[in-house]
């Protein structure tokens, strides 16, 4: 499977793996970081970046294919939508059924709320299915929620909001109970203590797992509690615009069934955005470890409407992606195999980094290794480095990485590369919005007063970069507080009469800034069908 | 032209670069996926597919975003299957032989094919985790279901018309909640932070300005 290359290569690191598992390679000073991030992480290119023409964050920065969305028009401007024919009349309605949007939906449903969710895919189709390594919490005797928050806030570049990150780390014990006793299977030891791991940036071994299905687990238990519930779940449906009312507030969503692509009109008292991510946007051409849908649609119809965004010009990329072979190109190498040994290693059998240094570092690192460098593998998809996955049963024992990461050993076994023999050739890839929807402790916008945020589609809970095992963490506390929250809320809203009329006033923005884009938003499905004509 | 290599959706053919996967290769093809595309990476099951080859008898059955093309292979995707999920309570269960004699009583009509092993894109032994199930033995069947990612396929293929996936889903739920052995250092540390032993800890170092939390960062010591 591998080229002639790759396998000299493979010599000069089998040659140097018994002198580099004999020492752990230096952590870098926060000075060598920050110059490494200044020239090579991709949120300092300049030209990935717009400037935003209008709305609550005109004038900042933004990536050019989110900017693009911004500055397009509604996909419904203009269209005759009856808003009197109500088609759903809930409590709450929860917009995306990833970890977030059920996490919520269980909540609001438990405090007795009509709750209602419509995702443009199935329920569980998003990137908490595919999160692999595991959950952050500090429920350990050495660790405490305080050194939590110091790992977090640090690896975030100290631009965490500490009112989302209190709660990000105060709850995070809690949310593990809470999946436990829905029945989430954790990694445990005989006695019961979690087999917790570090990721990178952690202090402390507080990495909780599902084997290397973390996320899956996760989402496949809180969907099937959705089911149990009877909560209304519409897919294949996508909410394209939010309804408001006279009084600023939100007062439900225009929806689309995608197969008929028929409208449909769903009031709501309180509004929950749990559309996840961004990464099918494919940021400076990067490719990603993000689900099909995930297209930032949640971040486009919160600010037409009228509600800021936060940190929306920082965008992790998973320092390893799979580079090879083509056809798993862009997929995740859970960090996890980091966590239980393995080195990152160049061309040359150099051991070019600490392999636990946070997200943005070790992409910066990776990318300036494969390019100034010159000390990177050449694959048809672009050059790599190494990530020396046998060291791991060298260092745990036989068996250890299928016991572990099951997924990866299958993943890479299906092209014929055996993880536990040879190494796998990886690159960064896009993997998550630390940005988004701004909000404040109890999960409301700022904007307007009944419309949340939950999960991925919020900015601030992480700053500037996140740490891993602290998404999966920030589904579950966010969107259990948002359930709890938009259930409470919707018992005093009183809603006007239902209005569009902000999609004309933020056209007629876009055209008085001369900035109106071509094409139509939210995106809802990329563009990935080939034609010839 | 790069090696292409003639495919047949839903018998309908197409030339396409052989490097590709199904599901890559229905886009070269034109085709725009709504349903049959989740994940694309071989973790939500969206995109089980069934093929055979040209001039092979054996059907086989795949996830489309995991499997490269071939020549003459004939494919129609599985965009949905009517499985058959019951609803329950998880917190009135107990985890004992009766749950699945009421829950899926069906998986006692198993006839021991193995269709369903055989179908499973995971490559897991499913019969045999059906088999855990019949007896109870949910820790196992837990186990042996880990990997499962609900494509269905078993449950396509299955004479007994098992709904496999919910079936191993429940037996999991039912080990991570009764079975697994209890986290003492978790119930410990809920309750400490719930009687608010973290409170004052947590707005001090809330409050501090950037440069201390700077340093108190940079030199923070890290578990070995």
């Amino acid at each position: 499977m591998y080229t002639q290359e790759m396998l000299d290569s493979i010599k000069k690191l089998e040659a140097s793996r018994e002198a580099r598992m004999a020492t752990e390679p230096r952590r870098m000073t926060a000075d060598e970081k920050s110059a490494l991030l200044k020239a090579y992480h991709p949120d300092y290119r300049e030209d990935g970046f717009v400037e935003i023409k209008v709305g609550p964050n005109k004038g900042e920065k933004v990536p050019c294919e989110l900017g693009q969305l911004l500055h397009s028009n509604s996909r419904i401007l203009g269209e005759k939508i009856d808003l009197n024919k109500v088609d759903y009349d809930v409590d709450v309605l929860v917009i995306g059924g990833g970890g977030a949007g059920c996490a919520a939906a269980i909540e609001a449903h438990e405090a007795g709320a009509n709750v209602m969710i419509v995702t443009k895919l199935r329920i569980g189709d998003a990137n908490t299915m595919m999160a692999e390594g595991g959950i952050q919490a500090a429920d350990k005797p050495n660790d405490s929620p305080v050194q939590h928050y110091l790992d977090a806030f640090g690896g975030g570049h100290f631009a965490a909001r500490p009112e989302l990150l209190r709660r990000l780390v105060m709850e995070a014990p809690d949310a593990i109970r809470w999946l436990n006793d829905l029945g989430v299977m954790f990694d445990k030891d005989a006695e019961g203590n979690m087999v917790t791991t570090h990721g990178g940036g952690t202090s402390r071994k507080r990495m909780h797992a599902c084997k290397d299905y973390s996320g899956a687990e996760i989402m496949r238990t809180v969907r099937d509690e959705v089911l149990n519930r009877k909560v209304p779940v519409v897919e294949f449906t996508a909410a394209v615009e939010l309804i408001k009312d006279e009084k600023g507030q939100v007062a439900g969503a225009v929806l689309q069934n995608l197969e008929t692509e028929d409208y449909l009109v769903a009031k709501a008292k309180t509004v929950i955005i749990a559309t996840g991510g961004a990464g099918r946007l494919h940021y400076q051409g990067f490719p990603t470890s993000n689900h099909y849908g995930a297209t930032a649609d949640g971040l486009v119809l919160g600010y037409r409407a009228g509600a800021p965004l936060l940190y929306q010009d920082t965008i992790q990329y998973h320092p390893t992606g799979a580079i090879y072979p083509a056809q798993i190109k862009g997929a995740l190498v859970t960090e996890k195999v980091r966590s239980i040994g393995a080195m990152l290693v160049n061309s040359e059998g150099e051991a070019f980094m600490h392999p636990l240094e946070t997200r943005d570092v070790s992409a910066a690192s990776i990318i300036r290794e494969c390019s100034t460098n010159g000390k990177g593998v050449n694959t048809p998809s672009g050059k790599g480095v190494w990530l020396d996955t046998p060291m791991i049963e060298k260092l745990h024992g036989e068996g250890t990485i299928e016991k572990r990461i099951p997924a990866m050993m299958r993943m890479y076994m299906n092209y014929g590369i055996d993880m536990r023999k040879v190494p796998i050739l990886i690159y960064p890839t896009l993997h998550y919005q630390n940005g988004g929807l701004e909000i404040g402790g109890e999960g409301f916008t700022k904007a307007i007063p009944n419309l949340l945020v939950a999960g991925e589609a919020v900015g601030g809970i992480h700053g500037r970069n996140r740490l891993m095992g602290n998404s999966l963490l920030d589904i579950i506390v966010f969107g259990r507080n948002a359930g709890k929250a938009a259930a409470a809320k919707a018992k005093e809203v009183e809603l006007g009469t239902m209005n569009l009329d902000h999609l004309q006033a933020y056209a007629e923005e876009l055209e008085a800034a001369g900035a109106t884009a071509e094409g139509v938003s939210p995106m809802l499905l990329p563009n990935y069908a080939r034609h010839e004509r | 032209m790069e090696n292409m290599v003639n495919v047949y959706f839903f018998g309908k053919k197409y030339s396409v670069p052989g490097d590709l996967t199904i599901m890559t290769a229905m886009e070269y093809a034109g085709y725009t996926l709504k349903r049959g595309c989740g994940c694309r990476h071989g973790f939500c099951g969206a995109c089980a597919t069934i093929y055979r080859i040209k001039g092979q008898n054996e059907l086989k059955t795949c996830l489309a975003c995991q499997t490269q093309v071939q020549e003459g292979m004939y494919v129609a995707s599985i965009p949905f299957f009517p499985t058959d999920k019951r609803t329950y309570e998880i917190k009135d269960l107990r985890p004992n032989q009766q749950v699945m004699m009421e829950l899926y009583p069906e998986i006692y009509s198993c006839i021991g094919c193995n269709a369903c092993t055989k179908a499973c894109t995971q490559s897991l032994n499913v019969m045999q985790y059906i088999a855990y199930a019949q007896r109870g033995e949910f820790e196992k069947c837990a186990e042996e279901s880990f990997d499962c990612v609900s494509c269905g396929c078993c449950s396509v293929r299955c004479p007994a018309e098992i709904s496999h996936p919910h079936v191993g889903l429940l037996a999991r739920r039912l080990t991570g909640k009764y079975i697994a052995p209890e986290t003492e250092h978790l119930q410990n540390r809920v309750a400490e932070i719930n009687r608010g032993e973290y409170d004052e800890l947590i707005e001090k170092v809330m409050q501090k300005p950037i440069s201390e939390m700077q340093e108190l960062y940079n030199t923070r010591d890290i578990e070995k």
